[in-house]
């Protein structure tokens, strides 16, 4: 929306013309919005926990009962190799990654139908939504990096200097996510099945990635198709930073990062195209 | 008018919704797959429906303006395109001035969160920065006067507290043009009138109201100018008791005594619908009883108790009655798949016009609300003993049911 002014008449403050097809975001817009960026971020995180009996102890537990249940299926009943770590600290490690992923992914994708209301009847950058999303997965994100802290002595592993990549592995694993996740929230508008179809399609994609098993089990034959998953390259990285295991593949990670920045990229511009019909169809 | 004071500009502004003509509501991919399967080839039709068609409109800065105009006149369309909620199709509006709006009370409270958190919440969601917030917070709290309960989640607070509440933020907005959109259909008498005080104040500190209401009478005590909507164009401007006055004067329209309703495009969550209303009994006669039935229908698996609101109306908006279930029993409601209420309003008697019907279903906050759901006429027929004097019916609103007696004249005093 841009505002031309003729000259002898005052500056309008806002000018509302019809959308252009493909407009970009309003980073301005969006940075006057960050107090409410922050605080739809809060109420997220104040009600996840409200009227249980629990509360914060979730966080902690959840985690620690995935990696716990990984551990015991693929570590000792199927008995796979751990590169020579206890397969309870592989197992979380190879779970930080992927909870990121997950969460950013389902949260995100939730965000505009879950405050249809709001898209409705009031007006804010509507990215400002699925953005607040994220930081409830990086609250999550900071407690188990905490709780990986207390495992790296008792799994008797010291990370190595291999640690200090990890915000950039972070930062692909948000870019991946984020990207799917936008597309899904603006899809999710006009189209709930996406709300039935992503449960399905994330648990699937958790089996064929690297989470509860190393990229070295998977079959030659069919490791070229397995590494066209950009998450096998950033989980791999995960583990990696984590616990200094694994060799990186060169090629496996650029993939893995280009893959997550075109994912993010589109995921924008497929989101700035569907906002204008929020409103109307939501 | 010079344009260096102008608060907005409305140029050629058009609206188009397309909308898709579907027998039925599919709530669940299995409800959708399966009428897939059963009509595989049915295609929904679409029609392009003018919600804003060719609007010019200029308002002043500091000018209070009211927009009137039946159901689907397209006031609400215009609020929401100012508001840059949903974009326009065609033409340009200017606005000189940071713009907040206040389209429906409550929307963005959460619950779960205490009255303390959803102040800061609803704040920042309405545009209102940190800071903004903590300066007027006390000033927020002492309007809706619930100043005991802040660390309360909202959802133990009354209907009344809740939005007493999320008007007083709205009302605390800083920005130089206001729109607002029938907010005061719930909420008290007394806080109605606090209400458009709120608004009075506003406007006299030389700040741009837009005002969207159906009570008429409202818009002849705030607003100087009113602009009559019709089928999304403008049909008068001008000062808003002449625009109030022709509004109506002008042709009667007819009266609706049974009506089905989409399940979509209205007010409130919509986990409920009202789909269907009707007038059983004949209403002409003034004593006659209104009986008012209406089918509701749960559009969402999760929808909560509720309960509902009838109100019936006077031609200028004047809300004759105001019928609460919870004043009766069960007074709240289970929501079934569907459910059928029957209302029977015996008194007031109603003098000679035109009234209408909104139905309102409410739990926290609106579910659905259905203004003008029906229309009756109330004849000038005497329902009194004497027929003679028509005249009581320009008086009044209601007619007493009153009966008078001859009592013998005693004298004041000590009466032995």
């Amino acid at each position: 929306m841009a505002v031309s002014a003729t000259p002898g008449e005052p500056r309008p403050f806002l000018v509302i013309r019809p959308p252009r097809r493909w407009a970009p975001f309003n980073l301005r817009e969006l940075w006057q919005f960050r107090d409410l960026l922050s605080r739809f971020a809060r109420r997220d995180l104040t009600l996840r926990y409200r009227q249980t009996a629990l509360g914060v102890v979730w966080v902690i537990l959840q985690p620690l009962l995935a990696a716990g249940a990984l551990a015991f299926v693929f570590g000792s009943v199927a008995g796979l190799s751990s590169s020579g770590v206890p397969y309870f600290a592989f197992a979380f490690a190879g779970m930080l990654g992927w909870n990121v992923f997950s969460g950013v992914l389902t949260r995100m994708s939730g965000s505009l139908v879950g405050n249809a209301q709001l898209v409705s009847k009031i007006f804010f950058p509507r990215l400002v939504l699925p953005l607040s999303s994220v930081g409830s997965v990086l609250v999550d994100f900071l407690v188990s990096m905490a709780m990986m802290a207390v495992i790296w002595p008792l799994a008797g592993v010291a990370p190595g200097w291999s640690l200090l990549t990890l915000p950039l592995w972070l930062a692909a694993v948000l870019l991946l996510s984020s990207g799917i996740g936008l597309l899904a929230a603006a899809l999710m508008v006009p189209y709930r099945d996406v709300q039935y179809v992503l449960p399905v399609a994330t648990q699937l994609l958790l089996f064929i990635s690297p989470v509860a098993y190393a990229l070295a089990r998977v079959p030659h034959s069919a490791r070229f198709l397995y590494e066209l998953n950009p998450l096998t390259g950033l989980l791999e990285g995960f583990r990696w930073a984590l616990l200094d295991i694994g060799r990186l593949d060169a090629f496996t990670t650029m993939w893995a990062f280009g893959c997550s920045l075109v994912f993010f990229v589109a995921g924008c511009f497929a989101f700035a195209h569907m906002e204008r019909r929020f409103a109307d169809v939501i | 008018m010079s344009s260096s004071d102008l608060a907005i500009s409305v140029r050629g502004l058009s609206k188009s919704y397309t909308i898709r003509h579907q027998e039925e509501h599919h709530v669940t991919l299995a409800e959708q797959l399966l009428h897939r399967a059963r009509h595989p080839f049915s295609s929904q039709e679409r029609e392009t429906f003018w919600a804003l068609s060719d609007v010019d409109l200029e308002v002043r800065q500091g000018e209070v303006l009211g927009l009137i105009g039946r159901n689907g006149a397209g006031k609400s369309t215009l609020l929401k395109v100012l508001s840059r909620i949903t974009p326009p199709t065609k033409g340009e509006v200017r606005l000189y001035g940071r713009v907040g709006s206040l389209l429906e009370v409550g929307t963005g409270f959460h619950p779960e969160l205490t009255g303390r958190e959803n102040v800061y919440l609803n704040g920042a969601i309405l545009g209102m920065r940190t800071k903004e917030i903590d300066r007027r917070f006390d000033e927020i709290v002492a309007f809706a006067g619930v100043e005991k309960f802040l660390d309360t989640p909202v959802k133990r607070f009354s209907s009344g507290m809740y939005v007493r509440l999320a008007f007083a933020v709205a009302a605390h907005l800083d920005t130089e043009i206001l729109l607002v959109d029938e907010v005061l259909a719930v909420g008290d008498a007394d806080f109605q009138r606090k209400c458009l005080g709120k608004m009075e104040a506003v406007a006299s500190t030389g700040r741009t109201v837009l005002f969207v209401s159906h009570q008429l009478a409202s818009i002849r005590q705030i607003c100087e100018t009113a602009v009559e909507l019709d089928k999304g164009m403008i049909r008068r401007v001008g000062d808003a008791r002449d625009v109030v006055d022709e509004y109506l004067s002008a042709d009667g329209t007819e009266s609706i005594t049974e009506r089905s309703f989409a399940s979509a495009g209205r007010p409130g969550t919509g986990d409920l619908r009202v789909r269907h209303a009707q007038l059983d009994a004949p209403t002409y006669r003034p004593d006659q009883e209104k009986r008012v039935t209406f089918r509701i229908e749960r559009q969402a698996l999760g929808a909560a108790r509720f309960y509902f609101v009838v109100v019936l109306r006077s031609r200028d908006g004047t809300a004759v009655s105001f019928c609460d279930s919870r004043l009766t029993d069960p007074g709240w409601y289970d929501p079934a798949d569907a459910l059928g209420i029957e209302l029977v309003v015996t008194h007031p008697w109603l003098t000679v016009g035109q009234y209408s019907v909104d139905i309102m279903l409410l739990s926290y906050g609106l579910l659905d609300l259905v203004e003008g759901a029906l229309r009756f006429d109330v004849s000038d027929v005497s329902p009194y003993p004497n027929p003679e004097t028509d005249d009581v019916h320009r008086h009044a609103h209601v007619l007493p049911s009153f009966t008078v007696k001859r009592r013998r004249h005693r004298h004041d005093g000590v009466t032995a």
